[in-house]
């Protein structure tokens, strides 16, 4: 027992209806990375949050110990006593605040029962140094870029003095140097005696971090996997997550004959004033009927920017260049002068810009294309049904029925109500940010299906990602971008992943 | 209870028992029929207290009266809540449209045909400055109309300064607010127009609810048993009819009651069945995503405000009719009363929540209260801690099912 820092026993939760976790044994070691993998939906969040404490005492079955003792947890204060603290992918950082508040925010230095902010300021100092972020402490978060935060986030971790950090898909949202920063502190805290659990979907960041791997399928355990004795590899992992094995992570599609150009975008410049600089320069650029072509760059490199300039520009930028769709001169002056030409965007943000979570599936999937369902204004609420459950048999969407709501389900399972949205406009032309941004191997792989079957069925893809594998392994044609401006055009059979991110660090 | 015929021809798996359905049914939707047991326990127990009285013909025909011009804002209130935004200026907008309705009425002497529309058009201008101030200048909605609530407080008292309060004499004006539809003739003692429009009303909501179940089916979707869909159009069709037989052993349906229903009905449709009304509870549920939808939540927030003013218009008509009089302090707290009954009425503040018709339902809830304690002689002090209390009640009762179904 001593070896062990964490071990949950036969830990089983259900929800209405739905068991999402199973009998499900976790132990971790004291000191190690250990990775937690497994689908959207396999219960790896449910796993944390019955850690944590988000889920009380008694709402689960099965016994927690903790640093030899058994614990019950009633709420996130109390695992926080404990030293466990957990890293939500959503960071809850106050944007508004600085570093230093931030960093002690519920946990405030005091002297007598007043904040001591000489003491916080140094302190922080001290915890910004152990995270290896040279940012002054009086700089406001919402300042920083996503990696900054992140690290952040676990200076905040270890001012808790930490024993078991708990991150979840901690370099989602970061490009491939900030991931790499990160993975390296957490070896750095493995040796300050620091134990780390990591959700991720990321199987290389798995494979070069983790001490052991356990993955998760459908609420139950599957293995646990020992890096020592080299279990930890791609093969056995994707295995294990889906049950099966996935000959190649990316569908073949078979070559495919590309028409006329279906956008064109001469000298395009996008200029945003609230930021005082263009986001977009000077950007020429085509896209062909039935082609599937690929935005890469790193973060901040303008390229949801580009989209949404072209998208009705709903962020009001100054827009000059000329846009060419099927040929003709369009100007779009909202969205829906958008749409009703024929371009879709599925954005990055699912949850922040994509999708009601309040609402019911139906209700998202027809949002954007109320007229295929209706007559002179008046909904048909029975083809609504009609139209929903269609895509949500074609796209695989688990749910219990259409009329559950969004916000109630697994993130791959959104991103693809997301995309069936917008595939009921009936779009000509589909752009995709970050398609399968924070989703599981199987979901992705579905996903990259319905884009090939789009494709055959005579669409144009545009599909923004940070991840250079879907990009190499998805598009026909490459376009990398840096600093809001075009850096080069790559065919994708003659690409590599050195070549774009030579062109997108240059 | 004979439960082993209950089965729907459409389905093949066993349906479950009459009683179990009926409770899964009141899990599920507890929410929407939670404002309706309140309802019904707060109207049986007054009419227990009063030995009977509050459910005579004469207390509710007056309670659905003094509700009406409170109604009215509530429903455009649900809405505004909706797309996340507030209105404070309805209370006073609708007393000082009330004053000029008055003046056209006395002073200029227009007919009642023609001031009605030109006040009502007054209205929806009100809204759309506040909706222009919101939605194109961007200032926070709270702060624009309460800036509104002091500008239309003023010019009401501008207004009626000179004269003080107005009296107007037309009867046909006069008649929206105290006046009854005509009777055709009475058979002893009861209103048969009223009678008729009763039976009128369950006959369309029987049919309507026939043909909507019959199109389901056409669909091949799931439908609630067919004992249980019995069960339902006989219990809300005695509702009806019971709220008819007593409205008809008074006078009959007051003028009031009829736009009432009518406001209710319009704005139900519109809310539920249009692309207009997806669009308002797309805008409420995330704006953002509602842009990047084609939805202008530009033109959304000024139909949303317009109609607000025009409801505030209407209400103003409503409580100057029944005044039969403008008054410098008509419209004094009208804006409370109306997001109390929406919050009451199950409209949440997160956007994107919240109905019509649970608004209706607040009123009727609030306006109960104040009858039911009035003719139980509760002092005023006591009556505002009451209504405060259910207020809170009903807002806590709609988070914690909320946070048990999430």
């Amino acid at each position: 027992m001593s070896e062990n820092i964490l071990e949950m026993h036969h830990i089983s939760k259900e929800f209405v209806g739905v068991k999402a976790l199973s009998n499900v044994q976790f132990d971790v070691k004291k000191g190690e990375i250990h990775c937690l993998v497994g689908e959207n939906g396999a219960g790896k969040s449910t796993l944390m949050k019955v850690l944590s404490g988000v889920y009380p005492y008694g709402s689960y079955e099965g016994d927690i110990f903790f640093d030899g003792e058994i614990q019950q947890f009633n709420e996130i204060k109390d695992s926080v006593q404990a030293g466990i603290v957990i890293i939500y992918q959503e960071l809850a950082l106050f944007p508004d605040l600085s570093v230093y508040e931030n960093i002690f925010a519920g946990n405030e230095v005091k002297r007598g029962r007043l904040v001591d902010w000489n003491q916080t300021i140094k302190k922080s100092n001290e915890m910004l140094e152990k995270v290896k972020l040279k940012v002054n402490p009086e700089t406001l978060v919402k300042d920083l870029g996503v990696g900054k935060q992140q690290l952040i986030e676990i200076a905040k971790a270890l001012s808790k003095e930490v024993k078991l950090l708990i991150l979840d898909e901690p370099t989602a949202a970061l490009n491939e140097d900030d991931s790499e920063n990160l993975l390296e502190l957490l070896r750095e805290l493995r040796e300050q005696g620091i134990t780390c659990i990591m959700i991720s979907h990321k199987l290389k960041e798995v494979i070069s971090i983790a001490d052991s791997a356990t993955v998760l399928r459908d609420g139950k355990t599957i293995c646990t996997l020992d890096a020592a004795k080299g279990e930890i590899t791609e093969k056995a992992i994707i295995q294990n997550m889906v049950g099966r094995e996935i000959e190649d992570i990316y569908p073949k599609r078979p070559n495919s004959s590309y028409g006329d150009n279906i956008l064109e975008l001469k000298n395009w410049t996008a200029y945003d004033s609230m930021l005082g600089r263009p986001v977009a320069k000077q950007i020429s650029m085509h896209v062909r009927k039935g082609e599937i072509v690929g935005i890469a760059g790193l973060m901040g490199s303008g390229r949801t920017e580009l989209a949404l300039s072209v998208f009705g520009n709903p962020k009001a930028y100054k827009v000059e260049g000329d846009m060419l769709l099927a040929g003709k001169p369009v100007k779009f002056s909202h969205t829906s002068d958008a749409i009703k030409a024929g371009i879709a965007y599925v954005t990055e943000d699912r949850k922040g810009n994509g999708l009601f979570l309040a609402q019911d599936i139906k209700s998202n999937i027809t949002a954007a294309h109320l007229k295929g369902i209706s007559e002179k204004g008046i909904i048909n609420d029975n083809e609504e049904i009609k139209q929903a459950n269609k895509y949500k048999d074609s796209m695989y969407i688990k749910a219990p029925s259409v009329e559950q709501l969004v916000g109630k389900l697994s993130g791959g399972n959104q991103q693809k109500v997301s995309l069936g949205k917008w595939l009921f406009a009936g779009p000509q032309l589909l752009i995709l940010d970050e398609p399968t941004r924070g989703i599981d191997v199987g979901a992705k792989f579905e996903i990259y299906s319905i884009m090939n079957q789009l494709i055959s069925s005579g669409m144009s893809i545009i599909m923004i990602s940070s991840e250079l594998g879907e990009v190499l392994g998805m598009s026909d044609r490459i376009y990398v971008m840096a600093e809001g401006e075009l850096k080069g055009e790559l065919l994708s059979a003659e690409a590599d992943q050195e070549k774009i991110m030579q062109l997108a660090t240059q | 209870m004979q439960i082993k015929q209950n089965r729907d021809p459409i389905n093949s798996v066993p349906q479950p028992n009459l009683l179990q359905e009926t409770r899964h049914l009141v899990k599920e939707n507890i929410r929407d029929y939670g404002m309706f047991i309140a309802l019904f326990v707060i109207i049986l127990t007054f009419t227990i207290m009063t030995n009977g009285l509050f459910m005579s013909s004469r207390n509710i025909s007056n309670l659905l009266d003094a509700t009406g011009y409170i109604a009215v804002l509530a429903v455009g209130m649900t809405l505004v809540i909706v797309i996340r935004q507030i209105d404070l200026s309805v209370g006073f907008a609708a007393g000082f449209l009330g004053a000029i309705a008055a003046i056209l009425l006395t002073q200029a002497g227009v007919s009642v045909y023609i001031t009605i529309p030109i006040i009502l058009v007054l209205g929806v201008v009100l809204g759309m400055v506040n909706g222009l101030l919101v939605a194109k200048i961007g200032i926070p909605s709270f702060v624009a109309t309460l800036a509104g609530m002091l500008v239309y407080r003023g010019a009401l008292l501008q207004i009626t300064e000179k004269t003080g309060t107005i009296i107007v004499k037309d009867t046909h004006f006069n008649a929206i607010g105290n006046g009854f539809i005509p009777s055709l003739f009475q058979i002893q003692g009861l209103h048969v127009l009223s009678l008729a429009l009763g039976l009128i009303c369950i006959i369309l909501y029987v049919s309507s609810e026939i043909s909507t179940r019959r199109n389901k089916v056409k669909y091949q979707f799931e439908v609630m048993s067919k004992s249980i869909f019995a069960l339902k159009l006989i219990f809300i069709s005695a509702i009806i009819a019971y709220i008819t037989w007593i409205l008809a052993g008074y006078n009959g349906f007051s003028w009031t009651v009829v736009i009432m229903v009518l406001v209710v009905l319009i704005y139900h449709f519109f809310t539920t069945k249009t692309v207009l009304g997806r669009h308002i509870y797309a805008v409420g549920s995330n704006p953002e995503a509602a842009h990047l939808s084609g939805i202008s939540v530009k033109k959304i927030t000024y139909i949303v405000f317009g109609s607000m003013g025009m409801l505030s218009a209407l209400s103003g008509i409503l409580f100057t009719s029944r005044l039969q009089s403008a008054t410098t302090t008509a419209g004094t707290l009208f804006e409370l009363d109306a997001i109390a009954a929406a919050y009451v009425g199950g409209v949440s503040s997160a956007g994107g929540v919240g109905k019509v018709t649970g608004a209706i339902i607040g009123a009727i809830v609030m306006a109960s209260l104040s009858s039911g304690m009035n003719l139980l002689g509760v002092g005023i002090s006591y009556q505002y801690m009451i209504r405060g209390g259910v207020l809170a009640a009903a807002v806590i009762f709609d988070v914690m099912t909320r946070r048990k179904g999430a």
